[in-house]
């Protein structure tokens, strides 16, 4: 696993700098946008990587209420936060794209809209992990994602079945796309998910690093209470966990 | 329709936010690097 990871970034950046390329250089342009069509690469594989991850978050929690399994817990928390980042992508990139080509940044139309409340719905769940020091925090914020991940679908279907301003899908519903621009579009859903997945193998990894301090410091804390603190005994981490780096052992 | 300077913006502003990520995550940690040195004492 050591080993693992490096290669595995290195893989990815490779593929990301090989899916940028294919975005700006091999990708033909579209007649009527022009070159502002090529967010599409980038904002369409966010927000497919952003679903994925949203669902990801859902069988964990799932997971987590019928099991209480700390580690299902942990990866609903990292699938969240990466969920989010993306989703902030597609928020930030959508927004972009809109401006010269609808002539406006915004319009409160029932994708963006169900998008941004989306957003808002896991922003959310960030928010009660981080600040909330209950114990029923992971059972509630479980309770929150499993109800949150109801917009996933609503977001994604909404341009099939309500009138909307926001373009049809590519693949499936009414929209269709040049074969050319499917393959890059693919290349860089590929490498913008392995992107996602070294970010949740980075956070997952600090996720546990950060339980483990917490358990460490409330210990401390408790042993601080009960023996004067000249007799008390030092807490130690194990080795390998003070001396971890910041990538997966 | 002068379009290449927002795909320019939309490219440049999806990399910032992975970057402003990466190093919230390198921020983070560091404070538990410094947290677990401090129990280590």
């Amino acid at each position: 696993m050591k080993r693992a990871f490096p290669i595995f970034a290195a893989l990815t950046a490779l593929l990301l700098a090989y899916a940028f390329y294919e975005a700006i250089w091999v990708a033909p342009m579209e007649r009527t946008m022009g070159d502002v069509q090529r967010i599409f690469y980038y904002h369409v594989p966010s927000a497919w990587t952003a679903f994925l991850l949203f669902f990801v978050n859902l069988v964990a929690s799932i997971i987590y209420l019928v099991r209480r399994n700390a580690k299902a817990d942990a990866v609903a928390v990292v699938a969240a936060e990466v969920g989010v980042l993306f989703c902030t992508v597609v928020l930030v990139t959508g927004p972009i794209w809109a401006r010269p080509v609808w002539g406006i940044w915004w319009t409160w139309d029932i994708r963006l809209t169900t998008t941004l409340v989306l957003w808002l719905i896991y922003v959310s769940y960030l928010v009660l992990r981080r600040f909330s020091e209950s114990s029923q925090t992971p059972k509630l914020a479980a309770v929150l994602a499993v109800l949150g991940a109801l917009d996933v679908p609503l977001v994604y279907f909404s341009i099939w079945f309500f009138r909307t301003q926001h373009p049809q899908p590519v693949i499936g519903g009414g929209g269709s796309i040049d074969p050319r621009m499917l393959h890059v579009l693919l290349i860089n859903w590929l490498a913008f998910s392995c992107l996602a997945f070294l970010l949740c193998w980075v956070r997952y990894r600090l996720e546990w690093l950060e339980r483990k301090v917490e358990e460490a410091q409330a210990l401390e804390s408790l042993l601080g209470d009960t023996v004067p603190s000249s007799q008390s005994a030092p807490v130690k981490l194990p080795p390998e966990k003070t001396q971890s780096s910041m990538g997966p052992q | 329709m002068n379009s290449i300077k927002f795909l320019y913006a939309a490219y440049i502003a999806t990399w910032l936010i992975h970057g402003l990520y990466v190093g919230s995550l390198v921020r983070r940690y560091r404070r538990l690097k410094r947290q677990m040195n401090d129990l280590g004492k």
